[in-house]
């Protein structure tokens, strides 16, 4: 398994002379490599059209969730951090601009640029999961858990400066991180260009996993100070209003507005919910006016979105499995103009990836 | 056969220049570079929107500019515009059948109390037929 061999391997294959009928990259069956090609792809297209259905039904599980729950959502949403979510998302774009990128470096046999793009969006996806895995925690520790397991926000929430799960959730990127460091050490020591095209994208991607989660740390910090710096300054003559806006919220025919302030405080006032407000106008007496911030109400919110971003997260693990393997087949130089259908159809799955992405984002982050 | 292709192939736009069984189209990287940065700032441009108090309209302009993002990228980042028409044809017959089912699901959303109402106001709001039934 030298380089040497892999070069012949790569060149051989468009040599129609040699002994077999067909080169080693067109499989029997096929007639041609575009025939080949086309019936892979609409493989390929069916099964992103499966996989569109099936997210289809969480959205609609969102929507239902969501009419049904207006105040809910955006009450919850504030505690999804922005930034964190923007970041992502312009992460995930980059990866799916160079993995649209690879496509064209397959095309044109230009191996070692595809083996570089393909570890670059490898590196993304891991980013992409190494500042989750700081979202997460970050809301395990305030008990923004899904469904009945929600524990209701106190005004000032212990402070932990990492996260408790973090650790937990890094570990097997920093234990990665160690292995293909050493993969990396030992191809170099043994003057092996396969392997070292193989181990540096994948040492590198695991850097980016624990290099996201100290980026998501960051960012989260900074959000936390601003806050606690708008506390400060706001403390006294918030407290002051939130008696007087509390019965104003009760009082209110509009239930949905909310008062001025920190935003975080502002989530700690008790929100009537739509369906009480116009119970209380239709005039039906005795009704409990709960807070949203409660189990079993904001942690619909939470199902959601943890089912949601989780099984989106999922798919960015297999995204990632199968970007390695292409790794191997370009270090390999397997791919030209007429065998590249693998990069093309993982190329369409990232994409999808993204596609989906693009959606949740707005969805979750951004409710106001 | 394909590295001698591969050099000549640099910078074409050759959707339609079919050489014998050549069917790769690689996307010019002006054009891939230029979707990034359109997808990059829609992205700036839907944070932006989310702090302005649009209300109502926030859910719809956010979904119209998230559509506006998804297009791009099915059609450049994916290809679709130079794909094979039947794979177009089943993607946009996913998208028709993902619209009838959120449709007429969020169609009944709505159509349930989430309170029971007391037998006597039930009684009232019925026609005279039907409340005779009701005891």
């Amino acid at each position: 398994m030298t380089a040497t061999t892999h070069e012949s391997h790569g060149t051989g294959h468009d040599d129609h002379g040699h002994e077999h009928d067909h080169p080693a990259w067109l499989a029997h069956h096929f007639d041609d490599a575009e025939q080949q090609f086309d019936s892979g792809k609409l493989g390929m297209w069916l099964f992103l059209v499966t996989e569109v259905l099936f997210f289809s039904g969480m959205f609609c599980a969102y929507a239902l969730l969501r009419s049904l729950n207006p105040e809910v959502f955006s009450y919850c949403s504030a505690f999804l951090n922005e930034k964190l979510g923007a970041i992502n998302t312009g992460v995930l774009l980059f990866s799916s601009l160079t993995m649209a990128w690879a496509v064209r470096a397959a095309q044109l046999s230009q191996h070692r640029l595809l083996v570089a793009l393909l570890g670059a969006t490898l590196g993304c996806a891991a980013m992409f999961l190494g500042v989750k895995t700081v979202e997460y925690s970050h809301k395990w520790d305030l008990g923004l858990l899904p469904g009945m397991l929600y524990q209701a926000q106190v005004s000032h929430p212990e402070h932990h400066a990492i996260p408790t799960a973090l650790p937990y959730l890094q570990a097997p990127g920093v234990v990665l991180l160690v292995g293909f460091a050493l993969y990396w050490l030992w191809a170099l020591m043994k003057r092996n260009d396969f392997h070292l095209q193989i181990a540096g994208p994948l040492a590198v991607a695991a850097a980016c996993y624990v290099g996201g989660a100290f980026l998501g740390l960051k960012l989260e910090e900074s959000a936390e100070h601003a806050e606690t710096a708008a506390h400060a300054t706001h403390d006294h003559s918030d407290h002051a209003d939130h008696a007087s806006e509390g019965t104003a919220v009760a009082g209110a025919t509009d239930a949905t507005a909310l008062p001025v302030g920190s935003e975080r405080e502002n989530l700690l006032i008790p929100q009537q919910s739509h369906a009480d407000q116009v119970a209380v106008e239709k005039g039906i007496e005795e009704v409990e006016s709960p807070s949203v911030n409660q189990r079993g109400r904001a942690g619909v919110f939470f199902s959601i979105y943890y089912c949601m971003t989780g099984i989106h997260a999922i798919h960015i693990l297999a995204g990632m499995g199968v970007i390695a393997w292409l790794i191997v087949k370009a270090a390999r130089r397997e791919f030209h103009s007429k065998y590249f259908g693998p990069v093309d159809n993982v190329g369409l799955y990232w994409h999808l990836v993204d596609f989906i992405w693009i959606y949740l984002f707005p969805l979750l982050y951004l409710i106001k | 056969m394909a590295h001698t292709h591969s050099s000549a192939d640099h910078n074409i736009h050759d959707s339609h220049l079919h050489g014998d069984g050549e069917f790769s189209h690689p996307a010019p990287l002006s054009m891939l570079f230029t979707i990034f940065g359109i997808l990059v700032l829609l992205t700036l441009l839907t944070v932006y929107q989310s702090t302005l108090n649009l209300g109502d309209m926030e859910i719809w302009l956010s979904l119209f500019i998230a559509t506006i993002k998804a297009a791009l990228v099915i059609l450049f980042f994916m290809h679709m515009l130079w794909d094979k028409p039947f794979n177009a044809i089943l993607f946009i017959s996913t998208l028709i059948f993902v619209a009838l089912f959120l449709g007429f699901t969020l169609l009944d959303a709505h159509a349930y109390k989430d309170t029971i109402e007391p037998r006597d106001t039930l009684k009232e709001s019925l026609p005279p037929a039907l409340a005779d039934s009701v005891k």
